[in-house]
């Protein structure tokens, strides 16, 4: 009978591996998310049996809470026209062979000339220390010895951020926005006005027309209209 | 019998299945009873009497709404995807039970104690999204699918500043697991030295349950009934119980982030931890449903400035305060006072 751990280890790449698989056969691309997801959650498994609960988790709160509501967001609001996409796979298919082709050469040239640098095993060990637990352990190796680089690529993080808010980000012309600041600061005497009117007068000998005329220029407005305005 | 329980197998798998039993049937009881209890309240705020027809006090009103539920029909819309929508109710449903496996009851008491129970409770929180959006993806309408972008967004926004109200506790107490959090504040609670951050996870916390006054994912008066309009029956129950649920997850989470969870307060350990726990429960929720019988819906934009404009600095902010606070007094957990 085979361990319990090695019994999920067994499951969770199992599952792992199939959803891995329909994520890039499946026809329905909302589906496809789907399975991206179920296979975040099997690698989470795995880290967990791997006694990393810390990046277990980070992957579920970063990839699954985040990442791949975003993901799944942006597919469902595409409409996607699959007899248009096939149409585009013969036209495209010979440029995306030659692309794939030259990418796989270069990747195979790597292969055939990487080799393990003799002194790489003495540069593996951070081993987690007997007397605390992971997430404590990765802590420390992370903002002791390698805090710059850690500090460096957040800064990429905070760059791409900025640069990607910068090429979306448009002001529209006639937009009406709310200024709190503004309404705030209103005081009653700014909006309401208190005036004597003659008896049986009405107030159009004030000045004030109402109803309010049509077509009229901007300088006859009315002079408590920006009493409604604003809001 | 001791042997049986924590050294076999079968022992142990029954023991766990013993221990997630005496949490969820509780948790469900309450979860039941806090839909009474809303009705009442909001019937004391608005000068009504509430449910008072189905028992005494109308105290089987919440065994009825079930039982006619059950009863209902359940409508699949044409043109919907079967598996997805009916999947959708069961994954709100079942996320807002796992995350309870972590919340500590009494000193050292949980069905998972476990290191990182804090991040747990938050990847499971992120996750409830997922049944919201497959509810209006899946129900191929366009009320549920503007109900669902609406909450995919809403949910997303508030996580941030959760995110780092949670930093600024665990900064604090110097631990991811929920019973050093409540040890930590053994002789003060989080809500004293954090009050700011406190006010900005309450107001988060109905935010992320979709809750009044950010209702707006449901919100009847405009997208009819938002990412459940199509659900009818027992799959429109899930999505009820998981919302209440959820509620009563965030309201246990504030109580053991700032309230002390199970630590009693003024001296008087002498009543169990769970009584007090129960009892802050009930405060958060009761503050659920006066905020409800209180607040108008906020407008979408207004909800997003809320959340981003200011929320996020000032949550991002009180971290850095935090953080030199305890760095230029030497009070960094860990570090001798």
């Amino acid at each position: 009978m085979i361990s319990a751990s090695a019994f999920f280890f067994y499951l969770f790449s199992a599952i792992l591996l199939a959803s891995a698989a329909a994520v890039v056969t499946s026809r329905n691309p909302v589906h496809a998310v789907l399975f991206l997801i179920l296979a975040f959650f099997n690698a989470a498994g795995l880290f967990l049996l791997a006694g990393a609960e810390f990046l277990a988790m980070i992957l579920l709160i970063v990839y699954v809470g985040a990442v791949a509501v975003l993901f799944l967001f942006v597919v469902m609001m595409l409409d996607v026209d699959f007899v248009q996409l096939r149409e585009g796979v013969q036209k495209y298919a010979p440029v995306g062979a030659a692309v794939g082709a030259v990418l796989f050469g270069e990747l195979w040239a790597v292969v055939l000339g990487w080799q393990v640098s003799p002194g790489a095993d003495s540069l593996q060990g951070s081993p987690t220390p007997a007397n605390m637990d992971n997430t404590h352990a990765l802590g420390q190796v992370l903002y002791t010895d390698y805090v710059y680089l850690f500090q460096v690529s957040s800064l990429i993080l905070l760059v791409a951020m900025i640069g990607a808010i910068v090429l979306t980000h448009r002001r529209r012309e006639g937009t009406r926005r709310q200024n709190i600041t503004m309404q705030q600061t209103r005081s009653v005497r700014d909006t309401l006005e208190t005036l004597q009117v003659r008896m049986g007068a009405g107030v159009q000998e004030l000045g004030i027309l109402r109803p309010r005329p049509r077509a009229e220029p901007a300088e006859e407005e009315p002079r408590h209209e920006h009493a409604a305005g604003d809001h | 019998m001791h042997d049986f329980f924590f050294n076999t197998l079968v022992g142990h798998v029954l023991l766990v299945m013993g221990e997630t039993l005496a949490v969820l049937v509780p948790v469900l009881m309450l979860m039941a009873y806090s839909t009474y209890f809303e009705r009442k309240a909001l019937g004391a705020f608005q000068l009504r009497r509430g449910p008072n027809r189905v028992g005494p006090f109308g105290l089987t009103q919440p065994f009825a709404d079930a039982v006619k539920l059950l009863f209902k029909e359940t409508i699949i819309p044409a043109g919907a995807n079967r598996l997805l929508f009916l999947m959708a109710p069961a994954i709100t449903f079942v996320l807002a039970c796992m995350a309870w496996a972590v919340i500590p009851t009494f000193d050292g008491g949980a069905v998972a104690d476990i290191n990182v129970g804090i991040l747990y409770l938050f990847a499971i929180s992120s996750l409830g999204v997922y049944g919201i959006v497959v509810a209006g993806w899946a129900s191929n309408s366009k009320y549920a699918f503007l109900g669902a972008l609406r909450s995919a967004a809403q949910m997303i926004s508030y996580e941030v500043s959760i995110g780092f109200v949670l930093v600024c506790v665990i900064l604090c107490a110097g631990s991811l697991n929920l019973n050093d959090i409540v040890r930590a504040q053994k002789n003060l609670w989080y809500c004293v030295p954090l009050f700011p951050m406190f006010v900005v996870f309450l107001v988060s916390m109905l935010a992320e349950t979709n809750r009044a006054p950010f209702d707006l994912p449901e919100g009847e008066s405009e997208i009819v009934a938002g990412f459940f309009v199509e659900y009818s029956s027992m799959a429109f129950g899930l999505f009820f119980l998981g919302e209440y649920t959820n509620m009563l997850l965030m309201s246990a989470l504030a109580s053991i982030l700032f309230l002390g969870g199970w630590q009693a307060p003024f001296g008087l350990s002498f009543i169990p931890g769970v009584v007090w726990l129960l009892l802050k429960i009930c405060m958060f929720m009761f503050f659920y449903f006066w905020v409800r019988a209180t607040f108008p819906r906020y407008r979408y934009d207004q909800l997003m400035r809320l959340g981003w404009k200011v929320f996020l600095p000032l949550s991002l902010g009180w971290v850095v305060v935090t953080a030199g606070f305890l760095e230029v007094f030497h009070m960094l957990p860990g570090e001798s006072m």
